[in-house]
């Protein structure tokens, strides 16, 4: 399948896509342009409803029924896309140009085996036999370091995690070496440690397989690891286009600059670099203004000549590879210092207000729920001996990744469930047995709640308003309806949403805008105690940054205690005083902030700092790669939770990690380490991020 | 007098339903108008297929309504006309009198009475008891089928069980069962309905309890006030004088239904009840997980808040479709009984006895089988076609 | 598998005892009983030779009691009556009024013995196995029909969906579900078999197809129940493979250069038939009200003729017989639905 060609894999030249619907053509991409060379790796970069995957698409030529390329062209190998018919492409699909998508599962047949969805490929393509094309199948799943490649092959993916299934697709882009490989945020719905290992493979085959990549990321870091190009797009074009170095060093476009600004770094804290949000919404693809799309959220904007006419690309004088959609870009001052804004102190952490001691949360759970037999129970412990302590204004961050028991804490600590033993002191008082029923109003409306997913927080059939209203009225706040409208109002006041929300139905917010709902609702009783699962986690990197400013705004005039849980060490060192990191029920380290991103590490807390992406070209991480996915928590390994996967377990003498659940260590201010490793060891660790001297 | 042709008895039949194309070109007009404001009712008129089987089904609850005022028919339903026997459509009648309509334009049955009459009143027959059966259906069906979603656990095994148990009847059994002048002697459908009626009552009052449960100086007399109406027409509805429940006294009952059409409705509930279940358990164990009802319990809402004002309205949709596929259904239920000649009175003119009765003579004689069908099958055609467009309309949000 | 099989087997006895128990008490209900002795004996006899009756033959026993003689757990009742013949349950009337040996047995659907059909004077079990037989015949010809073409309408309708094809073929199958039998075997008896319409290509009634089915007197009825379940499996099957083609997966399929025949063939089907795998076999107990219709309409005799006439009749053991037999098809369906779901869904693992 190699071939000669050495131009260019593939050149994308002012290409326009639109989608058309009953009332109106809706344009998705205008004016993109971009090259591959062959062996490079190019990312495209921007938040969701950019049009980047629609790039991706149109390469594909795979638009569907509503969506045509409507100007530009797309040259793959020198020959247009655009012009080809459908058995041309088919012919280069799969074969010459493969992709890889966000949803592993989803893009994995259910009900065909692996090795069926593989042996296809060449099949197809190079009409191999069946038994070559099994030989090459399991060459190819080796290359992608699944474990027992027969084995893999001869099952079904529902019997896979998540981070082996996308392994597998990765396998079946790369089963006919293709020239082009297309990645859709490719590792979005992996945990952190996974995403990392499927990177660093993804880096590994593209050398060994010279396959140009056109990777596509909302995240800056990881574009940063993985790519020598890239492209970044703002509301259905490209804003900017240059090297690695020239885009994140010298930005040449506002968007770009506010991009960085919005996103926390875990090399810095909130005093030496503050976030900075973007201002106002991302516009809707109906609703763009006139001339520059970011215009209306631009700091530089001016009237009368960045909204007068269609801008094009720029090339930035002295650098011909680097580009930028902005009239004002060499006025512009790009090192000048940011804006900080608002320096208001936090205040000390008060009184302790919550207490969790020895807490347990075990469940019995039917080990095969539809053939089991009755009785045939397993114990699942989702919270092994947890405790801590909570003060008055303080932020403690609760760091994991799947299945370690952070979504059932919260549970018990909000009475969903009861705790199995230990103790949950709220102002001495012991609340861990009390069911939600049984809590009094005051009590309920002390601890309340702000969730992950800002589609499903909000109830979709009643007006924003009304459900702030029904939480007053549950918490007993105002004395009739006047009153708690009023209240009401005050609140969406508090987190900085238009009073004419009050009327407006959930889906007529975005999804910041239903995220601040969320957070006024859970501020409804005044609590005083505020569990935030994942509260940012499904926004847009520059809504993030308004959203997570205006929990601690919140925080700091409400004196609120805040149980930030999070998988992102970038935003957990950013906003938190203190931080406690789970792996499978258990806390395997607590401690302030600055002792848990320093050394010693626990050998869980080093690879979690090491796989965080970082868009930073100054920081140097230490790369530590863990083996294999998180065991189940149905299924813990013996002795320490995390032996499987620790890259120190040899330092231990006597097979000690497998026998034995470490204690928890005191290493002094605070701060414990749950880990079998010598004081020697730990004391031999070295920080994982660095950043270079300037 | 000649017989009509075909073109001629198609315009009289068109002049005669005058008022249901007057209330449907009104009710178009109206709609199409304001459809913008008017939710998921408006955007019915932006698909044809919705529009189409709205039409359809809108033109027989006029036909149905019309007709019980004795708008739109030539003849009274009963009244046999000797020589018109089996007669074709559109034959004259001898010797008319004095304001008789001079024609039957569809033609007579083998009992001499007008076949286009009985139509249109068999409309109403259909329009009174379906959408109220399938409505106390989904009374049923939701008030047992949110609890046993939303809980699990026995609760639900249980009530599962016995769903399955009345599915797992043949319902021709069953109404061989129930829809018998014996059955009805002993009072079962009594009971039955005492039973089954008596949920309107429990879901409004959870649904107004759990929604005041915070302000009592509101929720107490409000309970009062719609509790005791609805208890009212409730006991006036179940309370039969010389059956078995004779609760109330004549003076304060306020209507009585044919011992017929009761039985009748109760079987149709009965049948219908355990699909509904399970059709509101399946999305009440679906939408249970949603974030918004974790948000509700949280801040310590009461189940019954829960389920009736965070998943039942989320759940509105399907059921709103299934609601007109259910009509439809009950529709054919209510045919199947009167082609077996079931509950309903012998000279009933509801479209499954009819039809029952023109078969018997069906080689020679089709006209007195085959309108009815072709009405029963038009208005079930949209009923379908206006809950596919419903559905169509409410996925494209 | 063996205990989740062990565990519906169960539920079915259970559902089934129900049931029965459920029939068996509105069958005996007094007014009930009062008709049947009038059917029996004579229209006119008084309230007081009524009781006697039902207390000769056993009638007036507790209803426990009475189901569990029927059910086989206790045994038969010998009566001596007040017309001074004496009567068992097992043995029918005794000469000479004596009992035999074994007239205190038992005999109850445990024993095998399914009773005795007061209206068609036969007993229970061989009326059943005739009726199922000729039943079995009517529906083996319906499934032919109706599965193949539902199955092949769907895909069609789903794999492209609204293109013209899907549009004409759903529209079809609207049209088919909204017809119930007893609209659409009229109309197909007018159209095909009536003197008035003149076609006359096939026969208005299926009683010779008892002996012998032909094309000509089968078409109908067949036609008839296959139709209205064939819109309702076509659109369920539509749906799902409409959702199946805008899956993921079969965009990685295409974008792996897969032919579109073979997507449809290989990839999208045996996904897109897993859910009407299930309304395939949960239709069996809608079929059954069919075939009671299509049987009364066309006059063949069968199963669910039976059912009428035992059932307007009040022929107590009969309707039993027919009870049992038609709660365990519908049970065996759902059974054979679970497994089969099992097997063509690999996501469901059989430990």
């Amino acid at each position: 399948m190699k071939d000669s060609y050495d131009g260019p894999i593939l050149e994308i030249d002012s290409l326009s896509i639109s989608f058309f619907t009953r009332l109106r053509e809706i344009p998705a991409v205008m004016d993109f342009s971009v090259r591959v060379m062959p062996g490079e790796a190019v990312g495209l970069v921007g938040e969701s409803g950019c049009g980047k995957s629609t790039v991706a698409l149109g390469v594909m030529q795979d638009l569907g029924k509503n969506g045509r390329i409507v100007g530009g062209s797309i040259k793959f190998k020198g020959r247009d896309l655009n012009e080809m018919s459908q058995e041309e492409l088919r012919k280069i699909r799969g074969s010459e140009i493969a992709m890889i998508y966000q949803e592993p599962m989803a893009s994995l047949n259910p009900a065909m085996k692996i090795g069926k969805q593989l042996m296809e490929v060449p099949m197809i393509h190079r009409g191999a036999s069946e038994k070559d094309a099994y030989d090459r199948a399991l060459q190819v799943v080796t290359d992608v370091k699944l474990p027992d490649p027969a084995r893999i092959l001869d099952s079904y993916p529902h019997q896979l995690s998540g981070g082996q299934q996308q392994r597998i697709v990765i396998a079946m882009a790369l089963m006919a070496e293709p020239s082009l490989l297309i990645l859709d945020e490719p590792t979005t719905a992996l945990d952190v440690t996974v995403e990392a290992a499927v990177v660093q493979l993804v880096k590994e085959l593209g050398q060994k397989y010279g396959t140009s990549m056109l990777f596509i990321s909302h995240n800056l870091g990881l574009v940063l690891e993985t790519c020598d190009r890239l492209c970044v797009m703002y509301s259905g074009e490209a804003v900017e286009r240059g090297s690695i170095k020239d885009v994140f060093d010298e930005m040449q476009h506002p968007y770009t600059q506010a991009l960085f600004r919005s996103i926390p770094l875990p090399g810095a804290d909130k005093n030496a670099r503050p976030l900075r949000a973007i201002p106002g919404n991302f516009p809707l693809p109906h609703e763009r203004p006139n001339g520059c799309n970011f215009g209306p959220r631009c700091d530089y904007f001016e009237a009368g000549r960045c909204d007068a006419g269609d801008i094009k690309m720029f090339d930035v004088p002295g650098n011909e590879h680097h580009a930028t959609r902005c009239l004002r870009f060499q006025e512009i001052d790009w090192h000048a210092e940011m804006d900080t804004g608002h320096g208001a102190e936090k205040p000390e952490p008060g009184r302790v207000v919550l207490k969790m001691d020895n807490l347990k949360k075990y469940y019995e759970v039917a080990a095969n729920a539809l053939f089991g037999k009755r009785g045939d129970t397993k114990v699942v412990k989702a919270n092994e001996t947890l405790s801590f302590e909570a003060r008055e204004s303080e932020t403690l961050a609760i760091v994991g990744e799947s299945g370690c028991g952070k979504s059932t804490f919260a549970k018990v600590l909000m009475g969903l469930e009861t705790a199995t033993d230990g103790q949950i002191l709220l102002d001495n008082r012991n609340i861990e047995s009390t069911p939600i029923e049984a809590r009094d109003t005051q009590t309920v409306a002390d601890v309340q709640m702000v969730f992950q997913n800002p589609f499903d927080t909000l109830n979709p059939s009643m007006t924003v308003g009304r459900q702030i209203i029904r939480a007053l009225e549950v918490f007993g706040v105002g004395n009739n309806d006047a009153e708690r409208r009023e209240r009401m109002l005050q609140l969406l006041d508090l987190v900085k949403l238009p009073r004419a929300f009050a009327e407006r139905m959930p889906r007529q917010l975005s999804g910041g805008q239903k995220q601040r709902v969320g957070i006024a609702r859970a501020f409804a009783g005044n609590a005083r105690i505020v569990v935030a699962d994942e509260p940012v986690s499904a926004l847009d990197v520059s809504v993030q940054a308004a959203v997570t400013d205006l929990l601690m705004e919140i925080q700091r005039e409400q004196k609120t205690t805040l149980l930030f849980i999070s998988h992102d060490l970038s935003i957990v060192r950013y906003l938190s005083d203190r931080v406690m990191v789970m792996y499978l029920g258990h806390v395997v380290e607590l401690g302030t902030t600055d002792q848990v991103f320093a050394p010693p590490y626990h050998p869980y807390t080093e690879a979690l700092l090491s796989a965080v992406p970082i868009a930073d070209t100054r920081v140097t991480k230490k790369t530590i790669v863990l083996e294999g996915d998180i065991p189940s928590a149905m299924n813990p390994p013996s002795g320490c939770p995390f032996q499987t996967r620790c890259r120190w377990k040899s330092q231990v003498p006597g097979g000690l990690c497998e026998k034995d659940v470490p204690p928890m260590r005191q290493l002094g201010g605070g701060h414990q380490i749950k880990c079998h490793l010598s004081e020697q060891h730990l004391a031999s660790m070295e920080p994982v991020i660095q950043i270079a001297a300037e | 007098m000649e017989p009509l042709g075909w073109f001629d008895i198609l315009t009289r039949i068109f002049m005669q339903f005058m008022p249901v194309w007057i209330a449907l070109v009104v009710l178009f007009t109206l709609s199409i108008v304001y459809k913008r404001r008017l939710g998921l009712y408006g955007k019915l008129f932006d698909s044809t297929i919705g529009m189409v089987g709205f039409g359809l089904v809108m033109f027989w609850v006029f036909t149905g309504i019309f007709g019980a005022f004795d708008l739109i028919i030539t003849h009274d339903p009963l009244a046999q006309v000797s020589s018109m026997k089996n007669k074709p459509p559109g034959t004259p009648i001898m010797g008319a009198e004095d304001g008789q309509y001079p024609y039957y334009l569809f033609g007579g049955d083998n009992l001499a009475r007008d076949v286009f009459s009985r139509m249109v009143k068999g409309a109403w027959v259909v329009v009174q008891i379906a959408p109220l059966a399938t409505l106390f259906a989904f009374m049923v069906g939701i008030t047992l089928g949110l609890p046993a979603g939303y809980y699990g656990g026995k609760l639900d095994t249980l009530l599962s069980f016995l769903a399955n148990l009345i599915l797992a009847f043949p319902v021709i059994l069953l109404f061989y069962l129930l829809v018998t002048p014996e059955i009805v002697d002993t009072g079962i459908p009594n009971y039955m309905a005492m039973v089954l009626f008596i949920f309107p009552l429990v879901f409004v009052a959870v649904l107004l309890n759990s929604r005041y449960r915070t302000q009592p100086a509101v929720r107490t007399p409000l309970l009062i006030g719609v509790l005791g109406v609805m208890g009212w027409l409730y006991l006036s509805l179940i309370s039969q004088p010389g059956t078995a429940i004779t609760v109330l006294p004549d003076a304060l009952d306020l209507f009585n239904l044919q011992g017929g059409i009761l039985v009748v409705f109760v079987s149709v509930v009965f049948v219908n009840s355990p699909t509904v279940f399970r059709i509101v358990r399946g999305l009440a164990m679906d939408i249970k997980t949603r974030d918004y009802v974790a948000a509700a319990q949280t801040r310590g809402e009461r189940p019954w808040y829960i389920m009736l004002w965070e998943i039942l309205p989320n759940a509105r949709g399907p059921l709103i479709v299934d609601f007109c596929l259910r009509i439809g259904y009950t529709t054919i239920l209510l045919g199947t009984l009167g082609f077996f000649g079931l509950g309903l009175p012998p000279e009933s003119p509801d479209w499954g006895t009819t039809i029952n009765d023109g078969r018997r003579l069906l080689q020679i004689y089709l006209h007195p089988a085959m309108v009815p069908a072709f009405a029963l099958l038009s208005m079930v055609l949209g009923l379908n076609l206006l809950a596919d467009g419903l559905r169509e309309e409410s996925l494209r949000d | 598998m063996a205990f989740f099989l062990l565990r519906r087997i169960g539920t079915m006895l259970l559902t089934a005892l129900c049931l029965t128990f459920i029939v068996f008490w509105l069958t005996n209900l007094a007014p009930n009983l009062e008709k049947l002795a009038k059917n029996q004996g004579n229209v006119r006899m008084t309230d007081e030779q009524v009781a006697s009756f039902l207390q000769d033959r056993g009638y007036a026993q507790p209803l426990p009691l009475k189901y569990a003689q029927w059910l086989g757990v206790a045994p038969g009742w010998v009566i001596e009556g007040r017309d001074g013949t004496t009567r068992s349950r097992c043995n029918g009337v005794l000469e000479n009024g004596v009992p035999p040996e074994n007239a205190r047995s038992f005999c109850g659907v445990l024993q095998g013995d399914w009773g005795y059909s007061t209206v068609f004077q036969d007993g229970v079990g061989s009326i059943i196995a005739t009726r199922l037989g000729l039943t079995g015949k009517l529906m083996f010809w319906v499934m032919m029909v109706m599965v193949p073409g539902a199955l092949i309408i769907g895909v069609l309708a789903g794999m492209r969906e609204g293109s013209r094809t899907d549009r004409t073929l759903s529209t079809v199958s609207i049209i088919t579900t909204a017809t119930p039998e007893y609209v659409s075997g009229v109309v197909f008896i007018a159209v095909f078999a009536s003197t008035a319409f003149g076609l006359r290509w096939f026969n208005g009634s299926a009683t010779s197809a008892m002996e012998d089915a032909t094309f000509e007197n089968f078409t109908l009825p067949v036609m008839t129940i296959a139709l209205y379940g064939m819109g309702y499996i076509a659109r369920m099957t539509r749906a799902s493979m409409a959702e199946v083609m805008t899956a993921q997966y079969i965009r990685t399929a295409r974008l792996k250069g897969v032919s579109f025949p073979n997507i449809v063939m290989k990839h999208a089907l045996r996904n897109a038939l897993i859910a009407p795998f299930t309304v395939i076999m949960l239709q069996f107990p809608w079929l059954l009200n069919g075939v009671v219709i299509v049987e009364t309409l066309f006059n063949y005799k069968g199963f669910g003729w039976t059912l009428v006439q035992a059932a307007g009749n009040n022929d107590i053991e009969l309707l039993l017989g027919v009870s049992v037999v038609s709660v365990f098809v519908v049970l065996i369906t759902q059974l054979i639905s679970d497994i089969g779901y099992v097997y063509l869904n690999p996501r469901i693992s059989v430990s």
